[in-house]
């Protein structure tokens, strides 16, 4: 079974490296979205210090909801989605191995690029860490309920539209506890409780979300 | 003697079930909305902090309440279907969901209403508006969702999936006010200590409860009779249903 899922693993990795530009896309978008607030907002340093997590965080949500569309939907346009389901692994493990997938190609990029943006904000240096943890624990979340939706709004004629209805509000309390931890470190108290929190929704989405994402995926499919 | 407990699992002798039903929940809802609004506005006493701005309460925390439980009463329904692969009960949940984003609405309006005179502001970004908010978006979510899939079977199950995973959302409503400890103020009725207003208050809010209560039965059973006749309309008893009332 292991043998499978790095088999998934392996084969959806490979075809982003093959089509480098779909990930360049999003992490594109993810920089230019984070650039646009000070041009917004002005370039006043204490302002952009304080908007600096919320900010960063919003567009990382954004970015990987972008994403979110693409990770069934060309299995599904040429049958290997079907050979899945018809698979002897557990449907929910090889969803599993594909959000994996889809995390490290579209999230671990902002993870990565995160302290860079930061520091356009005058985000204070020693936090960084903090940031950058706080995402590498969330946007694995994002993706794990993200794949719930997508999955739900397989070969919908607006899908993209309609996921993005479905999905943010189940994002809300990812966006709240993650920027909250860079917040709170900013403001003296440390974020390890906040942290804390997102790994335990971590946890939870990453035991659940899978299995919800592959009767979803069935009812799309039947 | 053995029971059909299948009996009114099927639309057709569901459907005039229905109708009466919807009737008698339609004139109590009217005859409790009406006793409740007359000890809510002419029987409680005016709040010593607030004034006669409190009255909202009749309206608001009512429609709060019935928000999240109509909520968790889709979600059953959704939950039933899935499990047993039941037509009625998919039905069920799609004519629960547009009442409880009308109550959902009603309570971010008031509560908007209320706010401005005791806080002085329409809205501030306290976790339990927040989430009060995030549960509209859930159920426009399940109605966009259950909108843009054309097959019935499939929109009731993809449905079903959504109000499941959205149904988490309610106890981070409710637990909020302990979690974040922000403006809005703490519940004032709770089961384990003595409700801190007044008993003649108390009676107008809980009568107001069931009214809308029995408004939601009423209007979801209305709304799931004409999504029944939609969805069975190539069915024999629709035809004659059809044919006798035409």
């Amino acid at each position: 079974m292991l043998a499978a899922l790095r088999c998934v693993i392996h084969r959806d990795l490979l075809l982003a490296v093959r089509r480098s530009s779909d990930v360049l896309t999003v992490l594109l978008f993810f920089v230019i979205v984070v650039s646009l607030f000070p041009l917004g907002v002005g370039p006043d340093p204490a302002l952009l210090r304080t908007i600096a997590p919320g900010v960063i965080w919003v567009a990382a949500l954004l970015a990987s909801m972008l994403a979110l569309q693409r990770m069934f939907a060309s299995d599904y346009a040429d049958g290997t989605l079907e050979q899945m389901l018809l698979g002897a692994t557990p449907l929910g493990m090889t969803v599993a191995a594909k959000v994996l997938a889809h995390w490290l190609i579209s999230g671990l990029p902002l993870v990565l690029i995160s302290p860079v943006l930061a520091l356009q904000f005058d985000f204070p240096q020693e936090l960084l860490g903090v940031l950058a943890l706080s995402l590498a624990l969330g946007t694995p979340v994002l993706s794990l309920i993200g794949a719930i939706g997508a999955a739900l709004t397989l070969g919908l004629r607006g899908a993209g539209a309609l996921l993005s209805l479905l999905v943010l509000p189940l994002y809300v309390p990812v966006l709240i506890i993650g920027a909250g931890a860079a917040e709170a470190a900013t403001s003296g108290m440390g974020g390890h409780a906040q942290l804390l929190l997102l790994g335990a929704l971590l946890i939870f989405a990453g035991a659940f979300a899978p299995w919800a994402a592959a009767v979803a995926l069935r009812i799309s499919v039947e | 003697m053995s029971i059909n407990w299948f009996k009114y699992s099927s639309p057709q002798t569901f459907f005039p079930l229905a109708g009466k039903l919807a009737l008698g929940f339609g004139v109590l809802a009217l005859l409790a909305c009406g006793v409740g609004l007359y000890l809510g506005f002419f029987v409680a006493p005016t709040d010593a902090q607030q004034g006669e701005a409190y009255r909202i309460i009749f309206i608001h925390v009512p429609a709060a309440w019935m928000s999240m439980f109509l909520y968790l009463v889709l979600a059953f329904w959704a939950g039933l279907g899935l499990a047993f692969n039941t037509r009625l009960s998919g039905m069920m949940a799609s004519a629960i969901a547009p009442t409880g984003a009308l109550f959902t609405f009603l309570a971010l309006w008031t509560g908007s209403l209320w706010g401005k005179p005791t806080w002085g502001t329409w809205w501030v970004w306290d976790a339990r508006l927040t989430s009060e908010l995030i549960l509209l978006f859930l159920y426009f979510g399940f109605m966009a969702l259950q909108a843009a899939i054309d097959d019935p079977r499939r929109a009731d199950k993809a449905g079903a999936v959504l109000a499941l995973v959205g149904v988490v959302n309610i106890p981070i409503i409710y637990f909020s006010v302990k979690w974040w400890n922000t403006l809005h103020q703490g519940a004032s009725v709770s089961l384990t200590k003595a409700p801190t207003m007044a008993a003649t208050m108390l009676t107008g809010m809980t009568v107001m409860a069931f009214g809308f209560w029995f408004y939601s039965i009423a209007a979801a059973l209305m709304r799931a009779r004409c999504i029944m006749l939609e969805r069975e309309r190539a069915s024999e008893w629709v035809a004659d249903y059809a044919r006798g009332s035409a």
